[in-house]
């Protein structure tokens, strides 16, 4: 598989198309709620993204935005994994996520933790593409720290 | 009406064997990119600097490096007569005078030196002689809906700073500029008018004079952005009769953080300045300093002499081609450009198709990611610029956010449009759009 074919995996351009937790929906009553809007103002992409979670825990996350195929996938695969984790679970995932980006392909992903995000893993020899793939996480989790 | 197009229709463009011999004065366009041979379609951003050039730097260094306008020692002169010399041979690249050429960082710093000049003038400084540079409540500063942000963000500031009002020349659906309205946008309040001369992101080229007559009328000043047309068009500031005309190095093959302002002389000489110091002052005393005429009341600290040599090698280099050719050549690619991405299947094409224009060429594949399209080219080795292109309000007139945009330079071949429309053409296959 060419470099190309590694960014852009099948799962990465389903996802792109077929987007999980896309549009906003509504958070159950009784629960807390936390809402952002993220920019990068280098190539324009934008997301609104908003987590319901019960307690400590992830009910789910839905979100709107505008942008490259990597940037949307990504907030559509964290949406399919998001439901249940605990917020230590999302962080100790965002913190795997982030060094694997930060990885330029030199370290195998864990799958277990990382689940679907694997497939993000050919991201990390582009630099100029990973803050396309962080934006969704970077947004749950300013989300998450905001719910109330 | 189109004076700049009409000049070049006339003109012989570059031979393919011309270019193939220019091209080889430009050391990277022989480098591959990922195996391929590099395709170099980014010259809007940034253009690539043939060999003359960064070798005109290294004798600089090599053999007179030292301040100029001080010292009595040998270096010292050499460095000042070359540091003047280039400054003459950019002047004549434009049909200005030598004294009305300033030297900037770059094109962006060109514009904020006439907007902070201005500033300064509405606090009273420069006295009566500047009083035509002051503005306040009631005034109006005219720019339109097509700026570069450099032409755009310091005439708000400016705004903010004086109480005036920026108004500006909307952009019909196509991208078009409606200078229908340029007549009832333009009134006795209008102090400044500040247009682009070819649209960085459509690659088209303004009618300078709509603008020139409706300023002159009303005594109004202008300033020309002349970022994407010095290097790409024959330049003549007297006969575009414009104020002030800023310009930067790097797009016009040479090197980075060198720019120009152009200016008249009387009214460089009667503003104010903008960056105070060294070396633009005649008197000074622990309470004030008088300054020196223009261009030097506008150098202050020690100058970029090594880029300036650089700059006036690139220009050398352009006018001993032709820019009359080079603009013909140009115009060619563009229409090659701009014909060969319309005739795509899910490839929209932005700008107006009967206006005169450059090689610049911005498009978007419908259901593709212009940061996506941009990824895949690179794939194949050709490099184009994606996202707002500095120019966001033009783009949301557009209707969309970001764009991926082509555009050319002399080096660039009749082959370089042919791989790019190849490459375009699979791209909705390769993301199964």
């Amino acid at each position: 598989m060419n470099e190309l074919d590694q960014l852009y995996q099948q799962v990465i351009l389903d996802h792109s198309k077929q987007r999980i937790g896309s549009p906003l929906v509504e958070s159950a009553a009784g629960h807390q709620h936390g809402e952002t809007h993220q920019h990068n103002p280098i190539c324009g992409d934008q997301i609104r993204v908003r987590v319901e979670l019960d307690g400590d825990k992830f009910v789910g996350m839905s979100w709107e935005g505008d942008g490259c195929s990597i940037s949307m996938a990504s907030a559509s695969v964290l949406s399919e994994m998001i439901p249940e984790l605990t917020k230590e679970e999302f962080e100790a995932k965002k913190d795997a996520f982030k060094e694997m980006m930060r990885s330029k392909g030199a370290v195998a992903p864990d799958e277990d933790v990382l689940e679907d995000a694997v497939a993000f893993v050919g991201v990390s020899k582009f630099p100029a593409r990973v803050k396309c793939a962080m934006l969704a996480w970077v947004a749950a989790e300013v989300a998450m720290l905001e719910a109330v | 009406m189109h004076t700049m197009a009409g000049q070049t229709e006339t003109a012989q463009a570059l031979t393919p064997s011309e270019v193939a011999r220019i091209k080889a004065d430009f050391e990277i366009l022989e480098h591959q990119v990922n195996g391929i041979d590099v395709v170099y379609l980014d010259s809007g951003a940034t253009s690539q600097k043939p060999r003359c050039v960064y070798e005109a730097e290294q004798h600089y260094y090599e053999n007179a490096n030292a301040a100029v306008h001080r010292g009595a020692h040998t270096l010292a002169v050499e460095a000042t007569e070359i540091y003047e010399q280039a400054r003459e041979t950019v002047a004549k690249f434009i049909g200005a005078k030598t004294n009305e050429v300033v030297w900037t960082s770059n094109a962006t710093e060109a514009l904020n030196l006439i907007a902070y000049s201005m500033s300064n003038a509405s606090l009273g400084r420069g006295g009566e002689e500047a009083a035509r540079f002051r503005l306040g409540p009631g005034d109006e500063i005219l720019t339109t809906e097509l700026e570069h942000h450099a032409n755009l963000i310091p005439w708000q500031e400016l705004a903010f700073r004086t109480g005036a009002t920026l108004r500006y020349v909307p952009i019909a659906e196509d991208g078009s500029l409606r200078y229908d309205l340029i007549d009832s946008l333009v009134n006795e309040n209008t102090k400044l008018v500040a247009f682009t001369h070819v649209s960085n992101v459509l690659g088209t080229i303004t009618d300078t004079q709509r603008f020139v007559d409706a300023a002159r009328k009303v005594g109004a000043l202008t300033v020309l952005d002349g970022c994407q047309s010095v290097p790409h068009l024959p330049i003549d500031v007297k006969a575009l009769d414009v104020d002030f005309m800023a310009f930067s190095g790097h797009k016009m093959l040479g090197p980075t953080g060198i720019g120009a302002l152009y200016g008249r002389e009387e009214l460089l000489n009667a503003m104010p300045p903008f960056l105070t110091g060294g070396s633009m002052i005649t008197v000074v005393d622990m309470e004030h300093a008088e300054f020196l005429p223009a261009p030097q009341r506008f150098e202050a600290g020690t100058q970029r002499i090594a880029q300036v040599h650089g700059l006036a090698t690139a220009a050398s280099y352009l006018s001993e081609i032709g820019m009359e050719h080079i603009a013909a050549w140009e115009e060619h690619l563009g229409a090659m450009l701009f014909e060969g991405l319309s005739q795509l299947e899910g490839v929209r094409v932005f700008g107006p198709s009967d206006a005169p224009r450059i090689g610049t060429v911005p498009f978007e594949v419908i259901g593709v990611h212009p940061h996506d399209v941009g990824q895949y080219l690179d794939s194949r080795g050709i490099a184009v610029r994606v996202g707002h292109h500095c120019a966001q309000p033009l783009h949301r007139a557009l209707g969309v956010s970001a764009t991926t945009r082509a555009s050319t330079y002399l080096y660039n071949t009749e082959e370089d449009i042919t791989a790019l429309i190849k490459a375009v053409a699979s791209v909705r296959e390769y993301f199964g759009v």
